[in-house]
């Protein structure tokens, strides 16, 4: 028999980790309350994953998020036949699949959990994507409810006087939209210890996705693309706090242990973009098989990525900076240089870039920053073609073959 | 001691044998539907051209898109690595491939030790391979390998815009209902093809001395209309088809 695919497929089981279950049960809970928000009387907020969420924690404003529900329709592999109701609704195939799905996901209440809570506000900040300010706007349109948009212009070399003065008077605008949303006085006070709760969060977030610097790493980042939505939907609470500190403490238990997510682990990888959400399983196998493990990626890190803008004491002054010079929002030299101090503190053998056919921002500009990290790095990089949510954007076999050679070249060079 | 190499393609099934590091023979035939089948075949069919029997053969490495099917080679290895492996063997000088296959084209940069470096591979689209020029063959009722000769004969090529194969198809059709000259259709289709494996090679920055392999190189209209936009000129190899079962059969010997 070829020593190919199955061959090198480990016999034993990867260790599970504990705390998945815990995770999947916080999760349900969080949804549960989004759920059944009307009946106790609490306002939802639909927000974009990189929208300031933490004045709507202050306010007791349950935050839900389209893209996150974008996620767990793509994992459950009903992204195709909700991307087709969109395009049957007249939208095009080239708008972004999330935006797609959730679309016709308000029409037919469809997807994993029928469908989200019906939003009382929506809360649109563009630091991720220009998408957001249409999608958004469809949106407030069909569900008839008020839309605040927090406009971040694109950093491309620095946070200017100007754009710092533009965007701190929308966090005051943002504030005075949810006084007048919810007939009640912002409050300050205890925006202080959200604010504390989001910057602990992130500290531990980016501590979690720290310790996959051991080798062999005790996590991958398709746990760390299932671990983040805790940091996305429950950031400024103490569910989170409490949730990643326990989760630090099993990957180093597990890093003492010698318990590895890809069983003998020989090759680092580095991945680039958003998860191929339907695939997971498949690309973990595939990667697992040729004893390379994705220990990070600029995904995940994406939501601690600008702590160091965030002064804990001086939060909402802090924000605006922080949520304007996040990673999708910045220049393409700052962001092959996030990748090259990632690469090294990773110690990756190699990088792959998912070219998303949905997320324009993230995939313009990877080619540019494929070529800054070959002549800073030497490390072979990898681009794969595909989409977040949409299947019909996925060629298993052509991905394979690319990953199949990318792999061969790893291995010629550590020989 | 002989080693043989087994590459399923898309479109043909190609194998090869090396005995003392020399080529003994290669074998190429249509794939058909079933690769396992295909590898059986093209392999035992080259073992009786060349007198020789299974028992002689110390090791096979299968590769190409069914290079999974073909049970009984000792291993599989992607064609990029097979297609590297060739092109040093043939000419150790090489340190660029352009090969275009049936339903994919590379570009492939080799250091200087015949080890790959690089590659760049078309994306979920049929132009620019293989069976892009099939289709316009059919189209303009000409046989696939009478397409180079016929765009060697054109004098202004026609401009074809569509990338994707089907518009592409459309475009040709009105063109030959306009009247423009068989061969000048011909010679465009071959630029725009060109044009989209230029991209590849150009991405991976494609260091001379080029090999082109792949059935396509066997299209001089193809291979020059790629020359003009590369402003390199190709290596000549005698077997660019068979050259990926030639570094299957290569990667066997190092087993």
């Amino acid at each position: 028999m070829p020593k190919h695919k199955s061959d090198n497929t480990s016999d034993t089981k990867p260790v599970k980790i504990k705390s998945a279950k815990k995770m999947r049960d916080l999760m349900t809970t969080y949804y549960l309350d989004a759920l059944s928000a009307k009946q106790n009387n609490k306002l939802v907020a639909w927000i974009t994953s990189g929208g300031p969420v933490e004045p709507l924690v202050a306010m007791d404003i349950i935050p839900v998020y389209p893209e996150n529900h974008g996620a767990m329709i793509g994992s459950s592999k009903m992204g195709e036949d909700l991307c087709i109701k969109a395009e049957d609704m007249g939208y095009s195939s080239d708008l972004c699949s999330y935006a797609r799905t959730d679309i016709s996901c308000s029409v037919v209440k469809g997807g994993p959990i029928g469908g989200l809570p019906e939003p009382d506000m929506l809360i649109c900040c563009n630091n991720i994507c220009g998408t957001v300010l249409k999608w958004y706007e469809v949106q407030a349109r069909f569900y008839n409810v008020p839309l605040f948009i927090l406009d971040t212009p694109i950093c491309h070399t620095q946070y200017s006087p100007e754009i710092a003065k533009y965007v701190r008077a929308q966090i005051d605008e943002y504030i005075a939209f949810l006084e007048n949303v919810t007939k009640r006085k912002f409050n300050y006070n205890k925006m202080v210890q959200v604010g504390k709760l989001a910057f602990e969060g992130q500290l531990l977030w980016q501590k979690v996705l720290d310790t996959t610097a051991h080798r062999p790493s005790p996590m991958s980042a398709f746990d760390a693309f299932f671990f983040l939505a805790l940091i996305v939907t429950l950031r400024g609470t103490q569910i989170a706090v409490d949730f990643y500190k326990e989760l630090i403490e099993e990957m180093e238990q597990r890093s003492k242990d010698g318990i590895s997510a890809v069983k003998d682990e020989k090759y680092r990888l580095l991945w680039d973009n958003l998860p191929v959400w339907y695939q997971l399983k498949w690309l973990s196998g595939k990667f697992s098989e040729h004893n390379a493990c994705l220990v990070a990626d600029t995904y995940t890190s994406a939501w601690c990525g600008a702590i160091k803008y965030i002064d804990e004491n001086n939060f909402l002054d802090s924000i605006a900076e922080a949520y304007t010079r996040i990673y999708l929002n910045i220049g393409v030299d700052q962001m092959a240089d996030q990748v090259l101090d990632m690469i090294k503190f990773y110690d990756a053998d190699g990088f792959v870039m998912h070219s998303n056919r949905s997320c324009k921002p993230y995939s313009f500009g990877q080619l540019d920053i494929m070529n800054i990290i070959k002549e800073k790095t030497n490390i072979p990089v990898l681009m794969i073609e595909a989409d977040m949510v949409d299947p019909r954007n996925f060629s298993q076999s052509q991905i394979e073959t690319r990953i199949d050679a990318f792999m061969e070249i790893i291995k010629q060079r550590n020989h | 001691m002989i080693y043989a190499g087994i590459d399923i393609g898309s479109i043909t099934a190609k194998s090869a044998l090396i005995k003392d590091n020399k080529l003994l023979g290669t074998h190429v035939m249509l794939s058909g539907y079933n690769p396992l089948n295909a590898g059986i075949k093209v392999f035992e069919t080259l073992l009786k051209k060349s007198e020789l029997s299974k028992k002689d053969i110390t090791a096979i490495v299968s590769t190409g898109y069914g290079r999974a099917s073909v049970n009984f080679a000792d291993n599989a290895i992607t064609e990029i690595i097979c297609h590297g492996a060739g092109a040093h063997f043939m000419n150790p000088t090489i340190r660029g491939i352009i090969d275009v296959g049936g339903q994919d084209s590379k570009a492939i940069l080799l250091d200087t030790n015949g080890q790959v470096e690089n590659f760049a591979m078309n994306d979920k689209c049929a132009a620019g391979t293989g069976r892009f020029l099939e289709v316009m063959a059919k189209a303009l009722e000409v046989d696939l390998d009478q397409l180079g000769e016929f765009s060697l004969k054109a004098d202004s090529p026609s401009k074809i815009s569509s990338i994707c194969t089907v518009f592409a198809e459309s475009e040709v059709i009105s063109m030959i209902s306009g009247q423009q000259k068989r061969e000048n259709i011909i010679a465009g289709i071959h630029e725009s093809a060109a044009a989209r494996v230029a991209i590849l090679a150009t991405k991976i920055k494609i260091k001379d001395p080029i090999m082109m392999t792949g059935g396509v190189a066997k299209n001089k209209g193809m291979a020059n209309a790629l020359e003009g936009r590369l402003g390199f000129k190709f290596v000549k190899g005698n077997l660019p088809q068979e050259n990926g079962a030639i570094g299957a059969a290569v990667l066997a010997s190092r087993i």
